[in-house]
């Protein structure tokens, strides 16, 4: 996809402004551009498939919309092993302790992709007495995909997205040291890919 | 003892609806519950359900849906008690096995407590929940988010009535002294969904199983008292998501029953066509995960391409993969694409030329033969009594499907075959559900040339009410047998729906299942009793 296709590029353009604003360095922003390259294309998920957002996320690891093309094809069952939380399915109140255990278990830097109109609102279920009403009351969301479930050019879409920032982070003195307060809330919950 | 025998005894009540329930009194249900199940020539052998209820001023109460597996007679009882403090009912466990879970079920909601059960905790909600959500007087608001860590209970409380009538709790510990227990899920990759087991283990050995439900428990029963008829079927396609359609032909069949409604022919042909390509669907996603939980990937992709096939078919004529919201109230929400017969046909004729290559790269394989074959047996009577239905049970000799023994829609009128086996291994639940395929694209083959002309869909009031009474309906769904209650007091909305969920009998039957095989075994049991946990938890 070309740059001027997606949305929310006022988004991106606002976060590199912040990160120039202090000055960058000649050197460190070469080593960043080639490690966020690296980062951006291999980005490892741990896939926290609860319901039907699941399937459609099987359907992208197969053949006909087969994700390796794009460097996310890897899902790892082990937190400690993952970069992306990828949230696929309704968050129940007895789910969501164990959510923030996984979150607090990966190592940074961590992003976590909201997938389906569950995790961002509720969705069907918001009137329920056991659904939370968006994981972004229990962790920092970077990217929201809605849909119920979204369709896999949706899924694309959000996780193109999330590449885009991971580029331009600054990783080297940044993103690589940064200690997110997960109970604040408050980092990267800027709503980011609105496919 | 027959229904008529019950009908006669002093105090009971056949109850308005189709459903024929019968209100007995709560001190009767032991002796008629004892008496139908081991009546000589029709016992009901198969509880089909337990639905909690809470009527108000009546009382708590349950109703019991049985049938007899053999003959597939049906007898249903309601029984109430007015004490809301410390309600109590006499448990049916041990003659029934599926009991077991289902009455702890109406425990987690009712707070109704049953009286010799075994193992009397909280099925779906966090173990220190307050409160019993599923109450008319229950507050929405009394149990907020939490985020500390949830402790299990290493005992549990069994009841007993004491002569006097006075009630003693007796502890029974979960697993034993010498017990090794490792704990699988939720955030398992291979426990198709959030599904959470505590295993007991003696070398390598299960000697336990206790399935810990509810992580994708989002109170749909509850929500539904709450949301007009049209606006409840929004929930059935987010249950068994691998059987959005059945479900949805469940609920529309209950309230177009109830309502008197009647559907277009062309709508029946179209729902019954849309059932048994969701059930290919679902049964190669089956084939695709099964094989992939033993480590083959290429099976995997097998099973995605066809399916992409039907997910084509199904959003040209619904508009979603997925989710589809196709079936309404007196037919179907739009009427089908002008290319949908052709690319019907098209797939029939593609699935059966393919099947082949299922089966040679991995029914002949020595992977399924020493994975598959006589591991995880499940007799035919424990499918019964557990409540199996599906191709699980149909695996273990019972000839279950409701296709057959309840005809609905068109299936009176089709010629098929009921795929039984009778070996109850894993390999043998494996193959009925792929012979179900090519069953499913002979019922397709004879349907899709003869959707009539006309409406495809009923017009029905703006206002749907139903008349007072309890009503069921019932469908082959994907994993067995998938049923729908509605008791309704009038109104534009249930005063309950209850879903038979397919899958807690067979997460259920894990426990039976499994014991007795290696830890290895019970990925590849579990994948092939095919459960779908948002169906389980509701």
């Amino acid at each position: 996809m070309e740059y001027e296709d997606f949305k929310n590029n006022d988004y991106l353009e606002e976060m590199v402004r912040r990160l120039n604003a202090d000055g960058a360095g000649v050197v460190l922003t070469t080593a960043d551009e080639l490690i966020d390259w690296g980062r951006s294309n291999s980005v490892w998920s741990l896939a926290l498939g609860t319901s039907c957002c699941a399937i459609e996320f099987m359907a992208l690891g197969a053949g006909r919309y087969d994700m390796a093309r794009f460097g996310f094809e890897v899902t790892r069952n082990s937190p400690r092993q993952a970069d992306l939380l990828l949230v696929l399915g309704t968050i129940t109140y007895r789910m969501a302790p164990l959510m923030k255990r996984l979150y607090d278990q990966m190592a940074e830097p961590k992003y976590v992709v909201a997938v389906g109109g569950c995790t961002i609102s509720g969705g069907p279920f918001i009137k329920s007495y056991n659904v939370v009403r968006g994981i972004d009351q229990i962790i920092p969301v970077d990217v929201y995909i809605p849909g119920c479930p979204p369709r896999p050019e949706a899924f694309y879409y959000g996780l193109m997205q999330l590449q885009r920032k991971i580029k331009v982070e600054r990783f080297l003195g940044g993103v690589n040291r940064r200690q997110k307060e997960a109970d604040g809330c408050e980092a990267g919950t800027e709503k980011g890919g609105e496919a | 003892m027959k229904r008529d025998e019950v009908t006669g005894i002093a105090g009971a009540e056949v109850c308005a609806g189709n459903a024929g329930v019968i209100s007995i009194p709560a001190g009767e249900l032991r002796r008629v519950a004892e008496g139908l199940r081991r009546d000589k020539d029709v016992p009901m052998d198969y509880l089909r359900d337990i639905v909690g209820m809470d009527w108000g001023e009546e009382g708590l109460g349950a109703i019991y849906f049985m049938e007899s597996a053999g003959t597939g007679e049906r007898v249903a009882l309601k029984v109430a008690v007015t004490d809301r403090e410390q309600p109590l009912l006499p448990t049916v466990s041990d003659l029934w096995k599926t009991a077991l879970i289902k009455e702890r079920e109406v425990f987690d909601f009712f707070g109704i407590r049953f009286a010799g059960h075994p193992d009397m905790r909280r099925l779906f909600l966090r173990e220190d929940w307050k409160g019993w959500p599923l109450r008319k007087d229950y507050d929405m608001d009394s149990n907020p988010l939490r985020l500390d860590n949830e402790t299990n209970a290493d005992t549990t409380t069994e009841y007993r009535l004491l002569p006097d009538g006075t009630l003693e709790g007796v502890a029974h510990p979960v697993f034993g002294e010498g017990d090794f227990v490792i704990n699988i899920g939720p955030q398992h990759p291979s426990t198709h969904g959030a599904l959470r087991m505590r295993v007991a283990l003696d070398g390598e050995t299960v000697t336990k199983v206790d399935p810990i439900l509810g992580y994708i428990h989002r109170g749909i029963e509850k929500m539904n008292e709450s949301l007009t008829y049209p606006q409840t079927l929004g929930m059935t396609d987010r249950l068994d998501y691998l059987s959005a359609h059945q479900s949805r032909h469940a609920l529309c069949m209950c309230i177009e029953r109830a309502a008197g409604i009647e559907v277009p022919e062309r709508a029946v042909y179209i729902r019954a066509v849309m059932d048994e390509l969701q059930r290919i669907d679902s049964h190669l996603i089956f084939y695709a995960c099964m094989v992939l939980d033993m480590g083959a990937m290429t099976p995997f992709f097998y099973g995605f391409r066809e399916r992409e096939m039907i997910l084509d078919i199904f959003e040209e004529t619904t508009g979603g993969r997925l989710i589809q919201h196709y079936n309404v109230i007196g037919g179907v929400q739009a009427d089908i694409h002008p290319d949908f017969c052709r690319k019907v046909r098209e797939f029939t004729a593609h699935m059966r030329s393919v099947i082949k290559d299922y089966h040679d790269i991995f029914t002949d394989n020595v992977i399924a033969d020493t994975r598959l074959k006589g591991v995880g047996l499940l007799s035919g009577e424990d499918a019964v009594s557990l409540g199996c239905t599906g191709a699980t049970g149909r695996a273990s000799g019972w000839a279950n499907d409701v296709r057959k023994r309840h005809p609905y829609s068109v299936y009176g009128k089709v010629d098929f075959r009921q795929v039984t086996r009778t070996e109850g291994d894993s390999f043998a639940r494996y193959l009925v559900r792929m012979d179900e395929i090519l069953e499913s694209c002979r019922i397709i083959d004879q349907l899709i040339d003869n959707i009539p002309e006309g409406g495809f869909r009923a017009k029905t009031k703006p206002v749907i009410k139903l008349p007072e009474g309890i009503y069921t309906a019932e469908v082959e769904s994907s994993r067995g047998e998938f049923g729908v209650m509605i008791e309704s007091r009038g109104d534009k909305v249930p005063y309950r729906l209850h879903f038979r969920s397919t899958g807690l009998p067979l997460v259920h039957a894990m426990d039976t299942v499994c014991r007795g095989w290696k830890i290895a075994d019970l990925i590849a049991i579990g994948a092939s009793l095919d459960f779908v946990i948002p169906d389980i938890d509701r």
